[in-house]
């Protein structure tokens, strides 16, 4: 079976009123794949990836429901979740390499771990050892203590406990963001490995880091202030973008052989919109170069062509390609630019 | 004459009380110009940052010399380390640390005013801050009045090299200035050192990210257990990396354009085909000597 996430909203209660950094979010994971969640921070994609398996007291479903192999995720309930956790889906945290105690071994700490979700240690050990000479630790990384282990060590221990129980779906929230190239590379591929070896159905890999997600996933959700912006296959994400803002944050990227003499890359101008009381049409048209009144009203999240999801009425309404008179988004504040063609 | 000279600098740490000595940076010797941007590369544990510290007098060097325009840094005292200080200045990865986040985030600028400017005039202090303002291309009224916590990333990394364009700063220490900011805000403040370096700033830019580094840096010095394995043009060590080492960690660098291909090691799959940060503990205290591959480009020996 597979992920399926239906119009799901989360919001944060404060006392400046309600931030609602996940709205009417859809889309589906496909057994076996690895889809990658990107967006600048603050957009939502964490607390996405959070409200899957762990609601915090201060997160409140606000509606939608994720099913997972069929059966409905009790997400608003963080009791009833219990069993879902570990067995069901697996989280490996933001900054996980600090997620590991330091007072513990690591085997101490995987049998606290394991005792939790009524797992008997000895019923996976064998299984673990295995998962770790496969990706080319020591089995002695379980007598030692986490501190004893470099950043990527720590990184991988942390995702073979995570799918240790054969869970449905992985969310791997920046599981590569602190790591150097090399310890990046092998950490990436260690997930496509997880997968290809069916020890994780499908994959959420959050980041901010679109080249990576070029590598390892099969598809990419981009998010935009709380709401989906573009989904398509990563090929075609990378190399045919079609939501402005996606097309921008690729040409942000610097890529190895790309100098400041030559080309000169430009960042995208302006700030991503509050979320409490957020504009009420698209979120970024006032970064947006190709703005028009009609970007007053939100666009709905819709297939454009197969396989292509698209929030834009530039891309869904078929705008022709230049921007209009102003320059980009007509500065940070500014409202969207460009009278009607 | 070059801002900065570095030579022969060596760093020993000792890892745990009456442990052995652990080389930190073994033999490092390069210098930079005025208006010249140098990355150094390096991943965690190479040494990159314990450099950018002995530069900017935060720790000693074990041995070798750091000179600034002609002068050494290690017998600075009080009223010449503050002169030193006024022309080089460091920016560190963590912006929001930078920050007292009781204060308002222009505090930065009045601990420097006490220090550096205690007889300058309101006015022309006011003038001084929105011209440095203007330079790292920040609006006065988006930044000034506001608390650390109101900024962006981006907004409060420009806010701290407009301290440092406040003093005649003429070396910048950017110790990962860029690594926690967006795709979006980064490219921004590369394209700002770039600018600030055609204004004659030399900028010593140090990161592990190999094409950040890549699109910013006039020459590049690769660091690896300590010891430059690589180092000169950067369009020549990009293009035609000579050092095993080096090669190996361009191949790991994540395109957008191109998938990984099956590392020359292993069976494609096994991460232990990465390089580890061991340091061979033969060659634990001098470094690899450097040879001239073609103009502008040294490589070391190769000793794995």
């Amino acid at each position: 079976m597979s992920v399926k996430v239906e119009n799901l909203s989360i919001a944060y209660r404060m006392r400046s009123g309600d931030c609602c950094p996940v709205e009417g979010v859809s889309f589906t994971v496909a057994d076996g794949e690895i889809m990658g969640l990107a967006g600048e921070s603050g957009c939502g994609k964490s607390t996405l990836g959070n409200s899957l398996i762990f609601m915090e007291g201060r997160m409140q479903h606000l509606g939608g429901r994720v099913v997972v192999d069929g059966q409905v995720l009790p997400i608003e309930d963080f009791r009833a979740m219990r069993p879902y956790r570990m067995a069901k889906v697996s989280l490996v945290p933001q900054y996980a390499m600090n997620a590991l105690s330091p007072t513990r071994r690591i085997s101490k700490l995987t049998a606290d771990l394991l005792r939790s979700h009524g797992v008997r240690e000895g019923d996976v050990l064998e299984e673990m050892k295995r998962r770790i000479r496969l990706v080319g630790l020591d089995e002695d990384v379980l007598s030692k203590y986490s501190f004893e282990l470099s950043g990527g060590m720590r990184q991988r221990v942390t995702i073979i406990l995570s799918t240790l129980l054969n869970p449905s779906l992985l969310i791997a929230d920046e599981v590569t963001s602190a790591l150097d190239v090399s310890t990046q590379r092998a950490v990436g591929e260690m997930l496509m490995e997880f997968r290809d070896r069916g020890f994780v159905k499908s994959v959420i890999a959050i980041t901010h880091d679109l080249s990576i997600l070029a590598q390892i996933a099969d598809s990419i959700l981009i998010m935009y202030a709380g709401r989906l912006a573009e989904k398509a296959s990563a090929a075609d994400i990378v190399n045919a973008p079609l939501h402005p803002y996606t097309q921008m944050l690729l040409a942000s990227l610097p890529e190895v052989g790309v100098r400041y003499d030559t080309t000169t890359l430009t960042g995208i101008p302006g700030r991503p919109p509050s979320l409490v009381n957020p504009p009420r049409g698209c979120r970024f048209a006032d970064r947006c170069p190709f703005a028009r009144a009609k970007c007053a009203e939100a666009p709905p999240f819709v297939q454009v062509r197969p396989g292509r999801h698209v929030a834009c009425w530039k891309v869904s309404q078929g705008w022709p390609e230049e921007a209009p008179k102003a320059g980009p988004g007509g500065g940070p504040g500014g409202g969207p630019e460009g009278g009607r063609a | 004459m070059s801002a900065l000279q570095i030579d022969h600098v060596s760093k020993l740490f000792r890892a745990s009380a009456g442990g052995d000595l652990t080389p930190a940076l073994r033999q490092v010797s390069f210098g930079i110009d005025p208006g010249e941007v140098v990355t150094l590369i390096g991943e965690s544990g190479s040494g990159k940052t314990t450099l950018g510290k002995i530069i900017l007098r935060l720790i000693p060097a074990s041995s070798g010399t750091v000179m600034f325009e002609g002068s050494d840094i290690s017998g600075l005292r009080r009223t010449q380390l503050r002169d030193y200080y006024r022309h080089v200045q460091g920016v560190f990865q963590d912006p929001f640390s930078s920050y007292n986040p009781i204060y308002k985030a222009e505090r930065v600028f009045e601990l420097l005013r006490g220090v550096y400017f205690p007889h300058l005039g309101q006015p022309a202090w006011q003038a001084k801050i929105s011209s440095a303002l203007q330079a790292v291309a920040l609006n006065p009224g988006d930044v000034l009045g506001k608390y650390p916590h109101q900024l962006s990333g981006g907004q409060q990394q420009r806010l701290l090299i407009a301290r440092a364009l406040l003093l005649d700063v003429r070396l910048l220490v950017a110790d990962e200035i860029i690594s926690m900011l967006d795709a979006s805000t980064r490219v921004d403040i590369l394209n700002l050192l770039i600018s600030l370096k055609r204004s004659g700033l030399a900028i010593l830019f140090i990161t592990h990210d190999l094409s950040l580094g890549n699109y910013v840096s006039d020459r590049t010095v690769i660091l690896r257990h300590g010891a430059i394995v690589e180092m000169g043009d950067t369009v020549k060590v990009f293009g035609n990396p000579r050092h095993p080492y080096t090669r190996n960690l361009l191949t790991a660098v994540p395109e957008l354009h191109k998938k990984w291909q099956p590392p020359a090691l292993g069976n494609g799959t096994r991460p232990a085909a990465a390089p580890g940060p061991e340091v061979p503990a033969a060659t634990a205290f001098d470094a690899p000597p450097l040879t001239e591959c073609e103009e502008n480009h040294l490589v070391a020996e190769d000793r794995a």
